[in-house]
């Protein structure tokens, strides 16, 4: 019954989307005041009953009833109740149902908070957004129905993969998928404004916090992401370049543009049409990316015949939205931008190399994940680009991105006078080369190019994004202090210098050993000595595991005690290594077990990782930041305040 | 300098530093792109020599042999018609197992025995990688044509 309820009340959502989609859209075209109003009740009806099918389908995880085919596949009586909820969205069908809950979601959102928009604009953003959940809806209920009926029930589930049994999984989807979703507010915002033909520095303005939100959830998520394989896939790297992870890269690099392009059109009514198409290449690359994920093609394209009606449809939809938009900026965009100019040295062209860098990476790394889908298809043989292409295709534009990032945020608009910039920046560029070339020689004894270029760019942004924080925080009363947004900027600045001092200093000092231990011997990686002492059995709720004992020393003295395992997952059968990790701020040791070589000898992975956790800790100081930038003030504003600002800057309202 | 100049140089350092970054980039797409090569390629020696390519098949049950308490493991591949016999030395994904398809990065040595420097399992027990999966629908059909070809002569 339960199943049945969910797939009904999915039905009445998708004649809801087609509501919300085509009423508020014929509305605002007629000026017709009473179809403009639709908007908002069906969006909400909408999400009400998405809501209704998403807990429908999590009743049925924690029922175990696998009469319902997606339950069967993906659960199992003695997975952890956690993990039965989590199981929702932990393959396709359910990820699909999450990320259109996801999309109601945002659109109720809107609807929430768009009440200082001209009421004919509002309704078309909420149309187009109708519009992307109908078609969503309808390749869930076509293609993907998580409420299919599966018969005779089996009396037990496949489980669900033990990759996927760990809280950083459980986690990750949800805000990856928030951040994603996130980019069709702003992808509806560029489609209205291209319908309605206005697009004034306002409608930058009511973009940038919905644009700032969805790029800091999806930071997060990357970061979750990175930090889960790290932990748990057994093989101690953090970023691997494969298809899966590239998707997610994407967006959020044309997001990261987006934010920035965004600025210049607020503040300056500059970058218009650009920022239109960076919204829609946002949102389109997230769709190419959980679409084309999820449906394989991007791994081999011959899981396009593996089921071709959802690949169909995929190609159809992709067609649909990303043609429909990009015919629509053809025709419109050519007449939004205004003539304002600007001088070479002022902030406005630091934004500009800021984009130009950012799509150069995206593009460079579209490339080489799609490469091996155009060589198969032009001459037959299979190829894969290794992670090496793109660790370089993205260093290039990356590096030269970081040294002006902290130029760029102390030019003033318009025009910049080089002297002041150049008194103000010359300290810390002298402070930035000396530790980028102090902290590799003193604390790792050694250096490389780009070792030196890695850590002195991060020093220097760290730096620099101090500036403005501290001069705001030692000013003397009655002085402006610093704007959320500056403070958010340079907040989510120095994450990036953060990252960046991690990276540089992982890949080049990290020390990874395959080694055999029998009990009782030692093995030296960079100074830490592992020893096993000892290997036992261990039960958890749905797995068996054997447990390693390892101590390590550092110049005699105990570190600590790793206990990694090699666990069994019952009903699968499919063994799975879980690493014994000791984290600090400044290195990580990792230890994973291997194979038995036979008289109790075991083969261990070591690895030592200095400032891994710069890496995280880097992406989450950006997500804050963006949180900060995104509470500013100047975007609560209400209408009437609105009204009064203009009034007093001699605007119209 | 007069601003025409200024940006005269500027384009051309643009330029340039375009152009260092293409060549760099092409450089490094060349030298990490890998060929995936089925084991009947490699039988009839067409591979690609001194670089690293990728082979795919399915794991032979009974020839996984290592040296006790060594890292260092032997094991055959087959597309179910020929044979390829893999050294590695490492630890061996957690799904590593006979009969299992996988797939291995490496080069062969000139004994004919491919030496892996990366061997790959998908985390899924019904997962077969697509190019495995290929080669062995090739050389099931390419035994069957063989087998066609003989009857007449019977």
């Amino acid at each position: 019954m339960i199943p049945e309820i969910g797939h009904f009340a999915l039905i009445l959502a998708l004649s809801l989307s087609l509501c919300q989609g085509v009423l508020p859209l014929l509305g605002a075209h007629r000026n017709d005041a009473a179809m403009i109003a639709v908007a908002r009740p069906a969006a909400t009806g909408q999400f009400v009953f998405i809501a209704v099918a998403f807990v429908c389908l999590t009743l049925s995880f924690l029922q175990s009833d696998f009469s319902v085919l997606y339950v069967a596949n993906h659960s199992q009586l003695s997975l952890p109740t956690p993990y039965k909820i989590s199981a929702v969205w932990g393959a396709h069908e359910g990820s699909l149902l999450l990320w259109v809950l996801l999309l109601a979601g945002w659109t109720v959102l809107v609807c929430r908070y768009s009440s200082e928009l001209p009421e004919r604009f509002s309704a078309r953003v909420i149309g187009v957004l109708g519009f992307l959940s109908f078609g969503f809806l309808l390749f869930t209920l076509l293609t993907s129905n998580p409420f299919e009926r599966l018969f005779p029930a089996p009396a037990d589930g496949a489980d669900l993969n033990p990759l996927l049994q760990d809280p950083g999984l459980a986690i990750h989807p949800p805000m990856l998928y928030i951040g994603y979703v996130g980019f069709s507010v702003a992808f509806a915002f560029a489609i209205a404004a291209m319908i309605s033909g206005d697009l004034d520095q306002k409608w930058a303005r009511w973009t940038r916090p919905w644009t700032t939100w969805a790029w800091l959830f999806l930071t997060i998520g990357i970061a979750l992401g990175s930090w889960w394989a790290y932990y748990e896939l057994g093989w101690g790297g953090w970023w691997f370049w494969d298809p899966v992870e590239n998707a997610s890269f994407m967006p959020w690099l044309i997001g990261t543009a987006l934010i920035h392009s965004l600025a210049v059109t607020e503040k300056r009514g500059l970058f218009k049409s650009w920022t239109l198409l960076l919204a829609i290449a946002a949102f389109s690359l997230s769709l190419l990316g959980t679409f084309l994920v999820r449906s394989g093609i991007l791994i081999s394209v011959h899981a396009f015949a593996v089921d071709p009606e959802r690949g169909l449809f995929i190609l159809a939809f992709l067609t649909v939205v990303i043609g429909g938009a990009l015919v629509l900026y053809a025709w419109r965009a050519p007449g939004l931008d205004s003539e304002a100019g600007f001088r070479a040295m002022s902030r406005e062209t630091f934004l500009l190399c800021n984009n130009v860098l950012l799509v150069i990476a995206t593009a460079l790394i579209l490339g080489g994940t799609l490469a091996p889908l155009f060589v198969e298809l032009l001459d037959g043989s299979k190829i894969s680009v290794g992670p090496p292409y793109f660790e370089i295709a993205f260093a290039i534009p990356m590096l030269p991105l970081v040294y002006l990032m902290a130029i760029g945020m102390h030019t003033a608009w318009r025009s910049q006078a080089p002297d002041s910039l150049f008194a103000k920046l010359r300290m810390p560029a002298v402070i930035a080369i000396v530790a980028g070339v102090l902290i590799p020689v003193v604390f790792y004894g050694g250096g490389g190019a780009m070792l030196f270029a890695g850590v002195i760019a991060g020093v220097w942004v760290m730096i620099v994004s101090a500036i403005d924080p501290i001069r705001s925080w030692r000013r003397s009363a009655g002085t402006a202090g610093i704007t959320r947004g500056g403070l958010g900027m340079s907040v989510a600045h120095f994450g990036v210098g953060m990252f960046v001092i991690g990276v540089s200093v992982v890949s080049a000092y990290t020390v990874e050993a395959d080694r055999s231990l029998s009990i009782g011997d030692r093995a030296e990686i960079a100074g830490y000595e592992f020893e096993l002492r000892g290997l036992r059995n261990a039960q958890g709720p749905n797995y068996q595991a054997l447990e390693g004992e390892i101590d390590i020393f550092s110049d005699g003295d105990f570190v600590g005690q790793l206990r990694p395992q090699k666990r069994t997952y019952l009903v699968q059968q499919s063994p799975m290594t879980e690493a014994g990790i000791d984290a600090g701020w400044n290195r990580d040791l990792f230890v994973a077990l291997g194979d038995p070589l036979g008289n109790d000898t075991w083969s261990v992975r070591l690895q030592y990782k200095p400032l891994i956790r710069f890496i995280w800790l880097g992406a989450f100081i950006m997500a804050l930041g963006g949180l900060i930038a995104a509470s500013d003030r100047r975007y609560k504003l209400t209408a009437r305040a609105r009204e009064r600002v203009n009034i007093a800057e001699g605007k119209p309202a | 300098m007069k601003p025409r100049q200024q940006r005269m140089l500027a384009v051309g350092l643009a330029v340039a530093g375009i152009a260092i970054a293409t060549m760099l980039t092409l450089q490094a797409f060349k030298e990490n792109m890998m060929f995936f090569v089925e084991i009947s390629e490699v039988s009839q020696g067409n591979y690609p020599e001194d670089r690293n390519f990728r082979v795919g098949g399915l794991v032979v049950e009974g020839s996984v042999k290592r040296q006790t308490g060594k890292l260092d493991v032997a094991f055959d591949l087959t597309d179910l018609n020929n044979k390829l016999t893999v050294n590695y030395a490492g630890i061996l994904p957690d799904l590593f197992r006979e009969g299992q398809g996988i797939i291995a990065h490496g080069r062969l040595n000139d004994s004919g025995v491919f030496v892996a420097d990366e061997v790959l399992a998908k985390h899924d027990e019904n997962y077969m990688p697509p190019e495995v999966a290929e080669s062995l629908a090739k050389a099931a059909a390419a035994q069957e044509a063989a087998m066609q070809a003989e009857q007449p002569a019977q």
